[in-house]
């Protein structure tokens, strides 16, 4: 690896023991109650009773943004490459790539006309 | 490198670097209940100190002193990994950021994709929050808060392109030396570089979960969002994490488009620092001035208006930088 990778990671390792440092001393001053309330490790539910667990269904239109969000992604994967050789790629590479973004954004298009970026 | 060894850099330069986040983290945070204070004609924190300046060390002590306490039926394992993996991710996330010619802990090839690759994984944290606290306000508010996130990510990275486009690199010391000369890219090219400059602020704002994007926390409809069951110094890493990665947004926000360490008299740290405060208090500025936006209101300003004109100026970007 690189030395600017390695110091990354000595950097990472300085941030992680500030986190975990606190923490810990707070595993140490944290007070604790003598008596455990019966309702201590209710969730919070505004004052009622919570009833049943809270992994629920969810509506759909969660999936389908990610779905879009993953054809976005993969094409600034793409696009990242491309964005440092305009200067020596020439006129042609420039243009197939605006050719993809033509292709991608009538994508977008049809998911907008769909209604699929649409929530109520 | 100023110090021979990586190890021994990345070491030392991180832990100035981390300091001067924790640091400016614990009293941007007076700054705001002050400044907030102010906005809503009141004095804001005055007991703890003068002019309440000691009142952060009173709320770490607080925190730290607070009982832990784990809900029923939690997903124990996953309900303690997420406060340091956000907090963790996001003071790493500053490691490729260089303050200075040279003053950088890790100068990496890569340093925009390094920052925004790990500012985006933030949405795995508040996810594991939402999911492991058995609270259906954190569930439902870890559900948006991933939506937001992803879509939000489409035209962060789409903006974030248009300096790398222009100065035809990855690395941040390159991207702030194609500015010199006050060519900032905010400025310069006319048109893209403004419009990339106001998308980037605005995505970040949304990928650091702040009004008008706090979709997560929610305070008026969600209790607390992915927070409500956290107590104590693990509720103290989010608050962590959302005040930092704003910070650190409003840092590569200032490389990327308001040309880093360059100013009048001395170009240096100092420069890059009050810019990215100036950055930061705006956003203060913002969320006492806004409101919330609603989950289907940020879906349809994102995908319908931002991601549109993000990829439109990156076209604009390539056809000057082709030109020129």
């Amino acid at each position: 690896m690189s030395p600017a990778g390695l110091a990354a990671i000595a950097f990472t390792a300085v941030a992680a023991a500030v986190a975990l440092g606190t923490l810990i001393a707070a595993k140490f001053l944290a007070v604790r109650a003598r008596e455990v309330p019966p309702t201590q490790g209710l969730t919070y539910e505004c004052g009622e009773e919570p009833d049943g667990l809270a992994w629920v269904r969810f509506h759909p239109r969660y999936y389908v943004v990610a779905l879009v969000f993953v054809v976005f992604d993969v094409e600034a994967a793409f696009l990242l490459p491309w964005a440092l050789n305009i200067e020596g790629g020439g006129l042609v590479v420039m243009v197939e790539m605006f050719v993809f973004l033509g292709i991608l954004l009538l994508g977008w298009a049809y998911a907008v006309r769909k209604g699929a970026l649409t929530w109520q | 490198m100023i110090l021979g060894n990586p190890w021994v850099h990345g070491g030392v330069v991180g832990f100035v670097v981390v300091n001067f986040l924790m640091v400016t983290f614990a009293w941007s945070v007076w700054f705001e209940r002050k400044f907030a204070g102010r906005m809503q004609n009141r004095p804001g924190p005055t007991e703890v100190g003068p002019f309440g300046l000691l009142q952060p060390i009173a709320d770490l002590l607080k925190l730290l002193q607070k009982q832990d306490i784990v809900p029923d039926g939690a997903d124990r394992a996953l309900f303690n990994l997420a406060p340091p993996i956000g907090a963790i991710l996001i003071l790493a996330s500053a490691a490729a950021l260089p303050f200075g010619p040279g003053l950088v802990a890790a100068d990496l090839d890569v340093g925009v994709l390094f920052a925004l690759s790990i500012t985006s994984l933030m949405v795995i944290p508040v996810w594991m929050a939402g999911w492991a606290s058995n609270n259906k306000y954190a569930l439902l508010g870890a559900m948006r808060a991933a939506a937001q996130a992803v879509s939000f990510e489409v035209p962060l990275l789409l903006s974030a392109m248009v300096p790398i486009v222009l100065a035809g690199s990855f690395s941040i010391a390159d991207i702030v030396a194609a500015q010199s000369g006050y060519a900032w890219f905010a400025l310069w090219p006319p048109g893209p570089g403004l419009v990339a400059f106001v998308l980037f602020f605005l995505t970040s704002l949304a990928e650091a979960n702040r009004i008008p994007f706090d979709i997560p926390e929610a305070e008026s409809e969600l209790v607390a969002g992915v927070t409500t069951e956290y107590t104590g110094m693990k509720f103290g890493l989010f608050y962590l994490a959302e005040y930092v990665h704003t910070l650190v947004a409003s840092l590569l926000a200032t490389v990327l488009f308001l040309g880093g360490w360059e100013g009048p008299f001395v170009d240096g740290p100092h420069w890059m620092i009050a810019k990215a405060l100036g950055l930061y208090a705006f956003i203060f500025w913002v969320r006492w001035t806004l409101l919330r936006y609603r989950a289907d209101q940020f879906m349809a300003l994102c995908w319908k208006v931002l991601v549109p004109t993000s990829l439109a100026t990156l076209v604009a970007a390539a056809l000057w930088k082709h030109l020129s």
